[in-house]
């Protein structure tokens, strides 16, 4: 038919070229129509996995490779020294103290970021004025760039600034800490920022999640005597557990993996008081030309990454087995 | 991730009309306390949340010995010479224009190559078809910063350093992952009938994909595609490493860069960084409402 064969063609030419030619009789255009079908799989699937092997996968494998040299990234890869780049960088009190700082914001942010999110999504599950605005709004630090916002509070929080002028407004007159220039304060300002980054994108989240609760669980609940925070806890919570756990898993990842922000806000300092992994990694691999140590270290956040993405899926099947939809 | 959007959304109009609000004094949509306490947590949040965007903004039409003097007050006089200066300077415009060429064509090509693979996953049984899906989820957990060094010192042999394709290419593979996930729910629920009643009626399945599946799952690829165009536009580490040079880099980069540069003049990096941050911001906002959409797909289930 004509339009089988004219109408393919932008998806055809992107994907490669395909025969379709004239459909004789209908035993020939079964079989071929089978074939087609193989062949049709092949043409879909395979520029995606030819880019995804080629820029995740090849790079990925390469980076596992590169960590057994010691290798500034030019000239040949022939200085094998087996393990010494993971001994090298797991006796360094930098490194250590750096993955110390990714699973304490991991740790933050679970505790934190979430019971606040899940709060204020349900405050904010109802009827108001000015929903969508306010739902933009929430969402507005997640859709700029680290760059630009670890750059404006750079620039609002040294000594002075607007930062320390507001707080001085709302009473508090005394000394301010130094934000980004004290060792001891800068990890929590760092947490604040990420907070104030990422905050948003957990209650869109949760409220897109309490979309699918359906409201008419929380009538009858009501009808049976049960006060508002009733309702949440035993209706609404257990029925929000998937989005929790979505987001809970996409958070953890997020926390292991945090460059940008870091690396504008501070650079790790001071004191290296807000290295991360990928920070370190940078520094050395990119910065000091160590291709090899840097790769050592990828494949460290890498391994670190897998373990608890994997354990933690093995307790996310084991909850869903026990039936936290079902409980209360 | 296996349930589709539909059910989701079609729980909420039959919800809302009426309800025994008699009985039901303080109902899971708000108590008489309830909703002043819900305005005033919302005020404060969105407070919170826009408060550095506008002193960015602001900060732009003032002049640095303003800022200086009084680092949280209003432009007085407003001055719109620093955002001038910053439409002025060709790097400024070399490095939206990257930013916009990589953009558009990471989107284009993840939302591609994504919806095509998804396809197949979604609808079709082939051996190995269980294990090319877990291979795409799987790179979730292969993070860009694993990636970046062997990215560069490939893309270097190649010679395409400071090349947008440099950037594009990666940024395509790593988006993928996402793009797939949301997708394979999406398309999935798109009912068989509805290509048995095309095959039937003489189209192939090329026709199908791209005359019935393509426009139903539009909703589906606005979610992937801002989602897409907005991290590509916020990128900063790839840039960083592999375009390098603030003349062929990126606007992150370019901020950074400038930010250092011109540490002194901070009104001038207040009025760089609020023009970098509109085009997403803007881009955004228009599509919000399909991300939320499309968030509640992937996320249900």
């Amino acid at each position: 038919m004509a339009l089988s064969t004219m109408n393919t063609g932008p998806a055809v030419t992107a994907a490669g070229p395909v025969p379709t030619p004239d459909r004789p009789s209908a035993p020939a255009r079964r079989r071929r129509q089978r074939s087609g079908g193989l062949l049709l799989i092949w043409v879909f699937v395979l520029p995606a996995l030819l880019v995804y092997t080629t820029f995740v996968l090849v790079p990925v494998a390469l980076a596992a490779v590169y960590s057994f040299f010691n290798w500034n990234g030019l000239g040949p890869l022939d200085r094998f020294i087996g393990v010494d780049n993971y001994a090298r960088a797991l006796q360094d009190p930098i490194f250590l103290g750096a993955m110390g700082h990714n699973f304490a914001i991991v740790a933050l942010s679970l505790a934190v970021q979430g019971p606040l999110a899940i709060a204020i999504a349900l405050l904010l599950n109802r009827r108001m004025r000015g929903r969508a605005l306010i739902r933009t709004l929430i969402f507005v630090p997640y859709v700029l760039s680290e760059v630009v916002a670890g750059l404006a509070f750079r620039l609002m929080l040294p000594p002075g600034g607007p930062v320390d002028t507001f707080l001085t407004s709302l009473g508090w007159t005394g000394e301010k800490p130094l934000w980004l220039a004290d060792p001891e304060v800068a990890f929590w300002t760092l947490f604040a920022v990420i907070t104030w980054k990422y905050l948003g994108f957990a209650i869109i989240l949760m409220l897109a999640g309490l979309q699918g609760v359906p409201e008419e669980l929380s009538e009858a609940a009501a009808i049976d005597g049960a006060s508002w925070w009733q309702t949440q806890r035993y209706i609404t919570l257990p029925l929000l557990g998937p989005t929790i756990r979505i987001w809970a898993f996409l958070s953890m990842i997020g926390s292991l993996q945090l460059f940008d922000m870091v690396f504008i806000l501070t650079g790790g300092g001071p004191l290296n008081a807000t290295e991360t992994m990928a920070t370190y990694m940078v520094e050395y691999g990119n910065g000091r030309s160590q291709i090899g140590y840097g790769s050592a270290v990828a494949v460290i956040l890498f391994v670190v990454s897998l373990v608890i993405a994997l354990a933690y899926q093995r307790f996310v099947l084991r909850r869903d087995l026990r039936g936290a939809i079902t409980r209360g | 991730m296996a349930t589709a959007i539909a059910p989701v959304r079609s729980t909420r109009p039959g919800a809302s009309p009426k309800r025994p609000r008699s009985s039901a004094p303080s109902g899971p949509t708000g108590g008489r306390w309830g909703t002043p306490v819900a305005y005033i947590i919302a005020l404060v949040m969105c407070g919170i949340t826009v408060a550095p965007v506008i002193y960015v903004i602001l900060g732009g039409f003032r002049t640095t010995a303003q800022i200086n003097s009084d680092p949280s007050g209003l432009p007085d006089p407003w001055v719109l010479e620093k955002y001038g200066a910053v439409f002025a300077d060709p790097n400024f415009w070399t490095q939206f224009g990257n930013s916009t060429i990589v953009a558009v064509a990471t989107t284009l090509g993840v939302v591609l190559l994504g919806v095509m693979a998804a396809f197949v996953i979604a609808r079709y049984e082939f051996v190995g078809r269980g294990l090319l899906f877990s291979l795409f989820t799987a790179g979730l957990l292969f993070p860009l910063t694993v990636a970046v060094l062997p990215l560069f010192t490939m893309l270097r042999s190649f010679g395409l350093l400071g090349n947008l394709l440099a950037v594009i290419g990666p940024q395509i593979a790593f988006a993928l992952p996402t793009t797939i996930i949301i997708l394979v729910p999406f398309l999935r629920a798109i009912p068989a009938e509805l290509e048995d009643a095309a095959l039937i009626d003489g189209a192939g399945r090329f026709t199908f994909f791209w005359r019935v599946l393509l426009p139903l799952s539009w909703p589906g690829l606005v979610t992937v595609g801002v989602l897409a165009f907005v991290a590509s536009w916020n990128a900063y580490l790839l840039p960083l490493l592999l375009l390098g040079n603030p003349a062929t880099a990126t606007l992150p980069v370019g901020v950074q860069y400038f930010s250092t540069a011109y540490s002194q003049d901070t009104a001038g990096v207040l009025a760089f960084t609020s023009i970098a941050m509109l085009p997403a911001l803007l881009f955004f906002t228009l599509a919000q409402r399909r991300i939320v959409g499309g968030l509640t797909g992937a996320v249900k289930g």
